[in-house]
């Protein structure tokens, strides 16, 4: 006779021990409030085991790669806001370094420096939100609004910068739309200094909560080898013990000269991707504070007119000016033919670009590659065995996003 | 056959270099990144040393796609290529494996059983550019819908057409 703990303790032997027959077939999706955007899940049931999962995608195909053929290069950067909607501004810089890297020119250093404070504030609201999310599943709603509060303040940062809150279409190839206005840099240090605060209330809150403990170890597990096999990068895979991070292996943007740790841990499952999360917001904020510290004084535009457009100022006084003006709106930019792939560390893994260019004004190909295409793939080999409930539970901590994942 | 010019590539893979000589077709590495383009036949022979060897150990496919060089101005050897883009986590190295594929017969070897990635990447490179891959469990569509006529990415399907959906068709069939 098993205790009521036992059984609540629920092994992934027991559902192979449970008999074969009376399965039941239950459909998640496509919309449904657990899910976090339009996946559809069918699971075949034994009790409350799942016995076998597919998972069906695509309804949220947009056509992303064919529409980038039709639009000049630079026209393409909007359309990379709705890939992973809710770090919009990692897409973007992400595109226009696979463009940078195809024109062969590198933008000044003051334009680097707010890329990687944009970036990393991303990548710190693009985790508020998987947390966050992530614990409303399980039934913890109050993390959920804490998080939430930082957020917006984010999102007021990212819209004094831009003017926009979810689609920033901040960048442009060889700089960025325009410089920060007067006293951002002020304020962005008052607001990321309140975020400490929010990310201890959620840490008290959930790190050494038996129910959460409960509901997140051991739920969703996935081993070293197998996440390799299956591409994994990002949170995920760190979570499996790989310490790969491109801003380290690889390092963009002076990357390797902030002080930061790459955050990973061990057991694979939805209690370790969510601490790794957390320990990655708190790595994140210590790289803003430094980009803050050592923020330049320049152009943030490359000085090539034949990349961004000229000052307003040169387009009416000079002939040169108004030519380049006149070129670039209505040619646009001309990378060499040649193709590139680059690589840049988003909120849930490699995001990477492969362009190919075919010498005029538009590109020949983008293809993208989604960090969440690769993690979602293995989602059914993570469940087998466990319940719907668990299920659940390591959707949310995979923080699959459907505008990436179908494009 | 083009003159394989390895001048100062070779030492970024030469095992592999060495012993697939005889299907190597041309070897690049513009703005860095180093590309291999190699005949079809012998693919998962291939894909299976990058990935066991241990002085080359690529143990992550990152990326599997498909190109349709036809509107394309530099003239191609085919029509369709096959872009595999591998990283190895211990080496912090990436290769790009390029393999062209006639349109008389798109049709290539699967490598889902060296790497489990390539399962829905394959799909998707039949989805959006018809390109068969010969020994995939389950190679159906998986972005556009089961009805859909065509593959959208080839160059000489319109950007702007638009299909009806007749029904929604889905399956219960796990």
């Amino acid at each position: 006779m098993e205790s009521a703990v036992e059984q609540l303790n629920h092994k992934p032997e027991r559902a192979n021990k449970a008999s074969q027959k009376n399965l039941m077939r239950l459909n998640l999706g496509p919309s449904h409030p657990a899910t976090h955007g339009t996946l559809r899940i069918f699971v075949e049931l034994d009790g409350e085991f799942i016995r076998q999962m597919k998972q069906e995608i695509g309804y949220l195909h947009r056509c992303f790669e064919k529409m980038s053929e039709t639009h000049t290069w630079n026209q393409v950067v909007p359309y990379t806001d709705r890939l992973n909607y809710c770090s919009a501004l990692m897409n973007n810089v992400g595109y226009v370094m696979a463009v940078e890297k195809l024109l062969g020119i590198t933008v000044p250093k003051r334009c680097q420096r707010i890329r990687v404070i944009l970036c990393e504030l991303s990548r710190i609201a693009d985790h508020l939100v998987a947390i966050g999310a992530n614990a409303v599943d399980v039934g913890a709603l109050t993390c959920f609004w804490y998080f939430f509060r930082e957020r917006e303040n984010l999102y007021d940062l990212f819209e004094a910068a831009c003017g926009a809150r979810l689609t920033t279409s901040y960048t442009r190839v060889g700089g960025l739309m325009r410089d920060l206005p007067d006293g951002w840099t002020d304020w962005c240090r008052k607001i990321i200094g309140n975020i400490p605060r929010s990310i201890d209330d959620v840490e008290g809150l959930l790190t050494s909560n038996r129910i959460w403990i409960d509901r997140t170890r051991d739920v969703a597990p996935i081993t070293r080898e197998v996440a390799l096999q299956y591409g994994f990068t990002g949170p995920c895979l760190r979570a499996c013990g790989v310490p790969y991070d491109i801003r380290k292996a690889h390092p963009y943007y002076d990357y390797d000269q902030f002080d930061w740790n790459i955050v990973t841990s061990t057991a694979g499952d939805t209690y370790a991707r969510y601490l790794v999360r957390m320990g990655e917001m708190r790595e994140s904020l210590r790289i803003v504070q430094q980009a803050l510290d050592d923020l330049p004084d320049g152009p943030v535009n490359v000085d090539d007119w034949s990349v961004v457009l000229p000052p307003k100022e040169a387009v009416y006084t000079t002939i040169e000016g108004l030519i380049a003006h006149f070129k670039l709106l209505t040619e646009g930019l001309r990378p060499p033919v040649g193709e590139v792939y680059s690589y840049t560390e988003a909120a849930n893994g490699e995001l990477g670009f492969f362009i190919s260019s075919h010498g005029v004004g538009r590109p020949y190909r983008v293809r993208v590659r989604p960090p969440c295409f690769a993690i979602y793939q293995a989602f059914p080999e993570m469940c087998l065995g466990q319940t719907v409930s668990d299920a659940i539970a390591g959707l949310g901590s995979l923080n699959i996003i459907a505008g990436e994942l179908d494009r | 056959m083009p003159e394989i010019d390895i001048k100062g590539l070779s030492d970024k893979a030469p095992a592999f270099l060495e012993r697939f000589s005889g299907e190597v077709l041309s070897v690049s590495d513009f703005r860095g990144d180093l590309e291999i383009c190699v005949k079809k036949d012998r693919l998962k022979e291939m894909v299976g040393f990058l990935k066991e060897d241990s002085s080359l150990s690529f143990d992550i496919l990152m990326d599997l796609f498909g190109m349709d060089y036809s509107t394309f101005p530099i003239a191609q050897l085919e029509r369709f290529a096959v872009v595999y883009n591998f990283y190895s986590v211990s080496r912090k190295k990436r290769l790009r494996l390029k393999v062209f594929v006639p349109e008389q017969a798109a049709e290539l070897d699967s490598i889902h059983e060296i790497y489990k990635a390539a399962n829905w990447y394959e799909r998707e490179t039949w989805d959006m550019f018809g390109i068969r891959f010969l020994g995939h469990p389950n190679l159906v569509r998986i972005l556009c819908h089961g009805e859909f006529q065509g593959h959208p990415l080839r160059k000489d399907y319109p950007s702007d057409q638009y299909q009806k959906l007749k029904h929604a068709a889905h399956s219960n069939e796990i």
